[in-house]
């Protein structure tokens, strides 16, 4: 009886956290696929009587007024940026990381806690004079210049969760390769990379995510439909007078949508670069 | 990394001396690239904000030159009611939002460590609002919180809860917390995700132990697993520490640090000063008041870090 009783709490309370979890995102959902009189409703109108997907394929085919063409606009816009980030971080990252895991040299030890610092300086510490420096090299309001600024604020974490991967492989194995006759940057390219290839994955995802989602610098360095990034996008567009909720809805299920998938089918990758990257060292 | 292995010194001795420090030299290397790109893009804005930080620039009044003041913009900001205000705002964002993720993360984990049917599915869930970008949670929350058109209001009004409609973001105390509510759906699961990570590793054989020993769950949870989940914690503690005093984009999107500043704190304070008033030293100098607090939460990080690989 107390254990039947204890199997119905520990399913309610699952139940509980499912509902939670899920309620928001769902209703953004729904509100996304509501008619225009329907989201204006009051009561709201739980279930939507008409559900139409018109704005979705407005956004995707970039017809029907001036915001759809920005969301595509921003949608790609983010895409490219967060592919470039995620490229430069890992291979440029990858070699720095193979470096702090496996050699040495003077100020070793201390150089990774300085990386790891930068990384967590706040956005605004190097907002405010990059905006100058970025000004003179007129690279304000560029995709470029949003790239070079993402790849060396993500990079430190990149190398961080890279090292931590690195090191738990045994040098057993670059040392064999190296006695077969290679040398230590085939080793790293043969044997290495190879080997380590989840923990590159979850790098990237991470990169990519990190990319996405970054906002304050992308506030303040893009002003131009050229330039805007999805979050700034749909930030611009809840500060206007007369909202228009099911765009603002449907603009945030498909920025969610890349992350959410990726964090759902990569779910392993992910959780143990989480915890390799925060818990060991 | 010493080397160590035999195999490998014998390999070794069969390299012209210059070996090591050929070796010295691909470490060093391999690392320059990242170190170019990093260094470029923060140290140098970190040395140049410093900079800026002794000088009064302000670009709404050009005609005053950008004269040196030394200390002056941080005396300045030290003795401001509205700096330790927004201070005492964020201290209080940080206090309750991170007390109610690491309460609830810790409850939902354990839910989670333990055996029923649908478990994979509510662990893939709680990964929902871990990937929702930040920006998308606030304005899904702030639809939710409309005051005419939004659920919250409609739901609570239809079961009774409320009488009359609220308008959730209209008054300081209210929106502080329901900013809150926000932070806290998006940034529990971290804690969860980390906290069953960490519980994961602790045998069973503890809990037999302790239930052979005549322990209750209750006693097995505080004796067993809490002391065992105290690094996690700990890390967790710190992790959040450092981003939740950094807060920007939920108020930004929100709130805009209102209804009459209640939801200004630190970051879009600094924000504002920098980026609206156009007070860049100041906003520098605030900055590195930021940074300088980060910073020691950091040092404290890497100490835990250390002692925890060292068993």
């Amino acid at each position: 009886m107390r254990r039947l009783l204890l199997q119905m709490g520990l399913y309610a309370a699952a139940l509980l956290v499912a509902v939670v979890i899920l309620a928001p995102p769902i209703w953004l959902f729904i509100s996304s696929i509501s008619s225009s009189a329907e989201l204006l409703s009051v009561p709201v109108h739980w279930i939507p009587e008409a559900p139409t997907f018109d704005r979705y394929v407005q956004v995707i085919t970039a017809t029907g007024g001036e915001s759809a063409a920005n969301f595509r606009r921003s949608l790609l816009n983010s895409l490219t940026v967060a592919l470039l980030v995620t490229f430069l971080c890992v291979a440029v990252g990858a070699l720095a990381a193979y470096s702090f895991a496996r050699m040495s040299f003077a100020g070793h030890g201390n150089l990774i806690y300085v990386l790891l610092l930068s990384y967590t300086l706040p956005p605004l510490m190097l907002v405010i004079p990059l905006f100058r420096i970025m000004g003179d090299l007129s690279l304000t309001d560029t995709l470029q210049g949003l790239v070079i600024v993402y790849a060396s604020l993500i990079m430190p974490f990149a190398i961080w969760i890279l090292r931590s991967y690195f090191q738990t492989i045994p040098s057993d194995l670059e040392d064999a390769a190296m006695i077969d006759g290679c040398t230590r940057v085939q080793a790293l390219r043969r044997v290495i990379l190879p080997i380590s290839l989840p923990g590159i994955v979850a790098t990237a995802l991470f990169c990519f995510l990190a990319s996405w989602e970054e906002f304050l610098i992308a506030l303040i360095f893009t002003s131009s439909p050229a330039a805007k990034t999805i979050p700034v996008a749909i930030a611009e567009f809840t500060g206007r007078h007369a909202i228009d909720y099911g765009m603002m809805a449907t603009g945030g299920v498909i920025a969610a949508l890349p992350p959410i998938l990726i964090a759902l089918v990569f779910q392993r990758y992910l959780i143990s670069g989480l915890s390799s990257g925060a818990v060991k060292g | 990394m010493a080397a160590t292995s035999p195999l490998r010194r014998a390999h070794t001795r069969h390299r012209r001396l210059s070996h090591t420090q050929r070796q010295r030299l691909l470490a060093w290397a391999l690392i320059v690239p990242a170190f170019l790109v990093v260094f470029a893009l923060i140290l140098t804005p970190i040395l140049r904000a410093f900079w800026m930080s002794l000088h009064v620039i302000d670009l709404k009044r050009p005609a005053i030159g950008q004269p040196f003041v030394g200390l002056g913009n941080y005396l300045d900001i030290l003795q401001d009611a509205t700096f330790w205000a927004s201070v005492a705002r964020t201290g209080y964002f940080m206090l309750i939002s991170i007390a109610l993720e690491v309460m609830l993360g810790v409850a939902v984990a354990l839910l989670l460590n333990q055996h029923f049917r649908g478990r994979g599915l509510l662990r893939a869930l709680v990964l929902i609002p871990w990937a929702l970008p930040i920006t998308i949670d606030a304005i899904m929350w702030k639809w939710i919180y409309n005051p005419s058109y939004g659920a919250l209001n409609s739901l609570l009004y239809q079961t009774g809860v409320i009488a009359s409609y609220r308008t959730w973001l209209s008054d300081p105390i209210s929106a502080m917390h329901m900013v809150i509510i926000a932070d806290v759906w998006k940034t529990t699961p971290l804690v969860i995700l980390l906290t069953l990570a960490a519980l994961q590793t602790i045998p069973p054989a503890l809990y037999e132990a302790a239930r052979v020993d005549g322990a209750s769950a209750w006693r097995g949870f505080w004796d067993v697993t809490l002391p065992l989940l105290r690094p996690v914690l700990t890390i967790i503690l710190v992790i959040r520490t450092m981003d939740a005093f950094k807060v920007f984009d939920i108020i930004y999107i929100m709130t805009s640090g209102g209804p009459s500043d209640g939801t200004k704190v630190i970051a879009y304070y600094t924000y504002l000063e920098a980026f609206s008033f156009l007070r860049q030293g100041r906003g520098a100098a605030l900055a590195w008041l930021m940074t300088l607090f980060i910073g020691m939460m950091a040092f404290l990080y890497i100490r835990l870090v250390n002692r925890e690989t060292e068993y």
